[in-house]
């Protein structure tokens, strides 16, 4: 078996695991800041409501979530079930935006009620505030975990090959069940090292770009 | 003829009552000082005067126009509120400059946000933001930071920050600017700095009101000074008669404790 031909054949396998990433990352991190928001609200059930919630998919694993995603319309109501692709996505999307919305509710309620004082005193509404001064102190302060958290969602992505997905460690395990080779499997993971490689580099110009100001 | 009236404010925090019914008022063009021991509500009082608190009762007054009046909800809107507080500029304890901004950004960034409610300013844009910036760059000046423009707040000092703050509150032309202690959280060498650019704004006849412990600033700069105890004003009147002979038990007391520490 050729070089080439594995690392094409890995190559697929990484096209997945960068669609789920990426696709996750676009829908988990705007659906994130609105279960923050939930999650500070003044209205008491809609904040106990969306604790709750966050609390279950953070306390359970990914794993756990994806399995019960894909068979679980099957299962109760006897339905069809999604696409496997789809379970995987809703899964990791409900997943990491939970773990988002702690990551953007530490960041907001970080920032001292003093901002947003000098804002109002200043004559500015809630958006301008919100907008012009608080945003990029949150942006600023969050970085780091969500750094930490994009680049677990790197490696989490291998998670969906429980529904069988054809991520890049499925297509990895399918040289060693055919061809009994294993070395495709450990060189599956040279392209998770570049990939995470390329986002510290990414996050750390990031925090440069932010360095001007201190919070 | 008073430029602000307080007719008894009460507050209250759940069951602790803050403000008891406290009356005032001030001429324009002249400075009031508030003195008082720690937890006597001047802090209230001044949260009160921004709207950053909503009083229980009580109406507020500013140049004849009631602004607030608690048995009246057409002054509680949220967005006529947003707009009364332009009557006011408020000097916190802790600055609360904007990190992200320079010095001068933290100056301007206020009127230029204004000034988009403005109908003129789809015309005059860069015009318009090119006088703000003038503006800006000339307070900075009056507050001695003409060499700071570009400056972070993470560079200054406390005292220069305090004085951007000041020019900050400035650049929207209140009727009347607000101080909570703006020498508290300044090492004892910054707060001279600061109380100079303060004094300065009462020879040009700006209208302030001042919550400080410095007594002999107080006594200084102030054409009425109020002392406060538990919520209650005691006494008031001009510097000399409340801090050099006062007429009151408590006033005396507190004066008492001061001179002991
Ligand atoms: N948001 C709040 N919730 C509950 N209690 C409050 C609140 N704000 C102030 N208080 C209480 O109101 C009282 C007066 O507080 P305030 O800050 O107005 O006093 P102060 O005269 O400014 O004191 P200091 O000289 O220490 O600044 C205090 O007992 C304080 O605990
Ligand atoms: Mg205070």
């Amino acid at each position: 078996m050729s070089f080439s031909v594995v690392t094409f054949k890995l190559l697929d396998g990484f096209t997945i695991s960068c669609t789920i990433f990426f696709i996750t990352l676009v829908l988990a991190l705007p659906l994130g800041l609105l279960v923050a928001f939930c999650s500070m609200s003044r209205f008491t059930p809609l904040r106990w409501l969306t604790k709750t919630l966050v609390w279950i998919i953070r306390g359970t694993p990914l794993m756990l979530q994806i399995i019960i995603v894909f068979y679980g319309p099957g299962l109760i109501w006897e339905g069809d079930s999604l696409p496997r692709l789809t379970a995987a996505l809703v899964a990791f999307v409900i997943n990491y935006a939970a773990y988002f919305s702690e990551i953007f509710r530490g960041g907001i309620e970080s920032i001292s009620r003093g901002q947003y004082e000098a804002g109002q005193v200043l004559g500015m509404t809630k958006s301008q505030i919100f907008f012009k001064i608080i945003l990029l102190q949150v942006v600023k302060r969050i970085v780091p975990p969500m750094s930490n958290e994009i680049i677990t969602l790197v490696k989490d992505t291998s998670l969906s090959n429980v529904i069988a997905v054809r991520e890049i460690i499925m297509e990895a395990q399918a040289f060693i069940s055919t061809y009994a080779l294993i070395w495709p499997l450990f060189y599956s993971g040279v392209f998770y090292l570049v990939f995470c490689g390329i986002l510290t580099l990414l996050f750390r110009y990031l925090e440069n770009k932010l360095s001007y100001f201190k919070v | 003829m008073a430029i602000l009236e307080m007719h008894n404010i009460y507050k209250s925090f759940g069951s602790t009552e803050v403000l008891k019914g406290i009356d005032l008022s001030l001429n324009k063009g002249e400075v009031m000082t508030i003195i008082g021991s720690s937890g006597s509500g001047k802090t209230t009082l001044l949260r009160c005067l921004n709207f950053l608190e909503i009083p229980d009762s009580g109406k507020i007054i500013v140049g004849g126009d009631v602004l607030f009046d608690a048995d009246d909800p057409n002054t509680q809107r949220e967005s006529e509120i947003r707009k009364k507080r332009l009557h006011f500029g408020l000097v916190f304890q802790s600055f609360n400059l904007f990190p992200q901004y320079t010095a001068l950004k933290n100056v301007t960034l206020a009127k230029e946000l204004l000034m988009r409610d403005n109908p003129e300013f789809k015309k005059h844009k860069k015009a318009m933001l090119a006088q703000i910036t003038e503006d800006g760059k000339a307070l900075l000046k009056q507050v001695g930071l003409g060499d700071k423009l570009d400056f972070y707040p993470h560079q200054l000092s406390g005292g220069q920050q305090q004085r951007v703050a000041i020019a900050r509150a400035l650049a929207l032309n209140p009727d009347i600017l607000c101080f909570d202690e703006p020498t508290s959280a300044l090492d004892p060498e910054l707060t001279g700095e600061v109380l100079k650019v303060i004094r300065s704004l009462a020879d040009k006849k700006t209208t302030m009101v001042i919550v400080t412990h410095e007594m002999a600033f107080a006594h200084d700069v102030a054409d009425v000074i109020y002392f406060m105890d538990n919520g209650v004003i005691i006494e008031s009147g001009p510097p000399c008669q409340v801090i050099d002979s006062p007429k009151e038990e408590r006033t005396k007391q507190f004066l008492q404790r001061y001179r002991n520490t």
